[in-house]
């Protein structure tokens, strides 16, 4: 069943693959592609979220910082540089490497709190930042940065942005795999168990905290560079915008805490809904209200996220299956099934199973 | 300069003591439910909004109103706690919560929204526009009475809280919850009462807060809710003498350093928080135990 399973997966992965690989090339209108764009780039921040977040429990309310960060270092560089056309992606990079430096001070401060102080750290941190924007000169004040038109071809205009953000979203998810899986993240996992335990057996808390914060902070601002070319501009309440740290987070709750495909889901469910609502409601205000009730109905409905609640009821109906056909088998049926909704002996360790 | 500096404590001591009140039931809240409700902040503008509507549709004075809208603050408390907060539980319970309250707050934020449009507003009274020549300088009367009305508000929490049976049920929830439950206090009905309690300051707040600021529109929330955080946050969470401390503190540094530099007063109060958790993890007054898993 393992092997079943691990091959679904796979096959899985490939077709949602192949079809955002042939998305743009099929729908070929520009607003679509646009919410194209928004998503992948909501999918890969709410990995990198995840990475660090989901893995070791500390819950990141801030990481608009980087993403805000990654925008403003490769518009400043670009303006600065006079960078212009292609080129500026290699500025990217530039954004990437700015949000990891930025995620040192600000993890050797805030990893030290747990818990609810941890998250009122980073948003106190997020809050700094943002004003920092907002007063400096070299980030341009309220009017922003704004970054050099692109000369492309209008009708295939998205396409680069589309696939660069494809290209760094598979990378995302597949580091994101890899870490789960690896004494790294097994590490972080044990932080979010019991930290104190872990440290007592060995683990060295804080760099392995701090390694996972820089790793999602620099994926996050490599996305901030990104949106800021596709955007063309960045102003201080778009670049660290607090609806940003919630999205992302609310994003891997809802596909699940802790799993790989959780957040991906969570993104791709959520984005898409989010801009249908407001194209739905011509007021604006409304849409707010019904975003909020499908938030309260996540949390109360599904407070474990749609991959563990639905890999669970997949395990337990399996289990039921399979308790059914050892009672049909058994000579008399003295060993009876397992009663529905109820794990018998057998489906414990099933059920178990962590989801990925 | 003298005077200006003597404007600015002054100010910031009477602000200090409202910022004082609503931080008091912020803390109460985290305390007995082990929650931060991020949505206090959008409470106190509905506090404002309220009281906005009594006077200017009804013409009850701000006062007076606050005697209708502290029950109804009361019994909206008391029910999100009922439906949204009481049921979660588990290992996540604590990242649950936090956007359970976020849901509420961008609910709330909607409907005011909605309801009054996003234009600035304030409240009005004749207190709020005529001022008292004190120390060689005005002070609006408001500032004086909603200072004067927030310390009797928090003396008489403090009464509650260390004179009655049921103030030392809620100490006794805050402490230990599972001990609590064995000694028959009936933890459930402390939360919710509390939650409510910790709501319905914000009415009082909020009139106050509406009636002293420039102006609000249901986006004040935010600006509130992180000033308010970080006061939790430095006078250490669950203490009340620490957030009382820590509101008239940072409101006063941060209307000291607005004569300087008005642009940066804000960032002080995030500044001071960074500096002072650096060095002690547990925040100005909080006991080691905040820090625990």
């Amino acid at each position: 069943m393992t092997v079943n399973t691990t091959l679904g997966r796979a096959v899985g992965a490939a077709i949602l693959l192949a079809v955002c690989a042939v998305f743009p090339l099929v729908v070929t209108n520009q607003q679509v592609a646009t919410i194209g764009i928004d998503t992948l780039i909501f999918v890969t921040a709410a990995v990198a979220w995840n990475i660090f977040s989901g893995y070791s429990g500390y819950i990141s309310l801030g990481h608009a910082v980087f993403f805000g960060s990654g925008a403003y270092a490769a518009g400043i560089a670009a303006r600065d540089w006079h960078v212009t056309g292609g080129a500026e992606f290699l500025l990217l990079l530039l954004g990437g490497v700015v949000a990891g430096l930025i995620a040192v001070p600000f993890g050797l401060i805030a990893l030290r709190v747990r818990r609810h102080t941890f998250v009122v750290i980073t948003i106190a941190v997020f809050f700094i930042f943002q004003l920092m924007a907002f007063n400096f000169s070299f980030t341009g004040g309220t009017t922003g940065v704004s970054a050099p038109f692109l000369l492309w071809n209008p009708a295939t205009y998205n396409d680069p942005f589309y696939y660069l953000a494809l290209a760094i979203g598979v990378a995302t998810i597949a580091l994101s795999w890899l870490i789960r899986g690896s004494r790294f993240g097994l590490q972080l996992r044990a932080i979010r168990d019991d930290e104190d335990r872990a440290r007592g057996l060995g683990v060295r808390t804080m760099r392995v905290k701090l390694a996972a914060f820089m790793i999602c902070a620099f994926v996050t601002g490599l996305l901030g560079g990104l949106w800021f070319y596709f955007i063309t501009q960045v102003l201080p309440q778009s670049g660290f915008d607090p609806a940003f740290d919630l999205s992302v987070a609310l994003m891997a709750f809802l596909g699940g805490l802790g799993t790989v495909s959780g957040p991906v889901l969570g993104a791709m469910i959520l984005v898409p809904a989010q801009q249908y609502l407001t194209e739905q409601f011509t007021n604006d205000y409304l849409s707010q209200i019904v975003l909020g009730v499908l938030f309260l109905g996540v949390i109360l409905l599904l407070p474990r996220g749609v991959i563990p609640t639905a890999s669970e009821k997949v395990a337990s109906w399996r289990a039921r299956r399979s308790g059914r056909l050892a009672a049909h088998a058994a000579v008399g049926g003295s060993q009876a099934a397992a009663p529905p909704g109820e794990p018998s002996a057998a489906a414990g360790p099933v059920a178990k199973e962590v989801p990925r | 300069m003298a005077t200006k500096l003597l404007h600015a404590v002054v100010s910031g001591v009477l602000g200090g003591g409202v910022y004082a009140l609503m931080a008091v039931g912020l803390t109460l809240i985290f305390g007995v439910l082990d929650i931060i409700n991020i949505a206090q902040g959008i409470m106190v503008i509905l506090g404002a909004y309220l009281s906005y509507a009594l006077s200017v549709h009804l013409h009850i004075g701000l006062f007076l109103g606050l005697l209708i809208t502290v029950p109804a603050m009361f019994v909206i408390g008391v029910v999100i706690q009922w439906a949204f907060i009481r049921p979660l539980s588990g290992r996540d319970r604590t990242s649950m919560s936090l956007l359970a309250c976020y849901a509420v707050a961008i609910i709330i934020e909607g409907a005011l929204y909605w309801a009054f449009g996003p234009n600035y507003v304030t409240l009005t009274a004749s207190y709020v526009t005529n001022s008292v020549h004190i120390l060689g300088f005005y002070l609006p009367y408001i500032y004086l009475y909603g200072f004067a009305m927030a310390v009797a508000l928090v003396i008489a929490l403090y009464g509650v809280l260390y004179r009655t049976k049921f103030g030392r049920a809620i100490r006794a929830t805050m402490q230990d919850r599972t001990a609590a439950l064995l000694v028959g206090i009936n933890v459930n009905r402390v939360a919710a009462l509390t939650f409510g309690i910790g709501v319905a300051v914000t009415a009082v707040g909020g009139m106050v807060y509406g009636a002293t600021s420039s102006g609000f529109n249901p986006n004040s929330g935010y600006d509130l809710i992180s000033r308010l955080l970080a006061i939790i946050i430095l006078g250490g969470l669950g203490s009340i003498g620490g957030a009382l401390a820590a509101s008239v503190l940072m409101l006063t540094l941060e209307s000291i350093v607005d004569i300087w530099s008005p642009t940066w007063a804000v960032a002080v109060f995030y500044a001071a928080l960074v500096l002072v958790l650096t060095l002690r993890p547990a925040g100005l007054f909080g006991r080691q135990a905040a820090r625990a898993q």
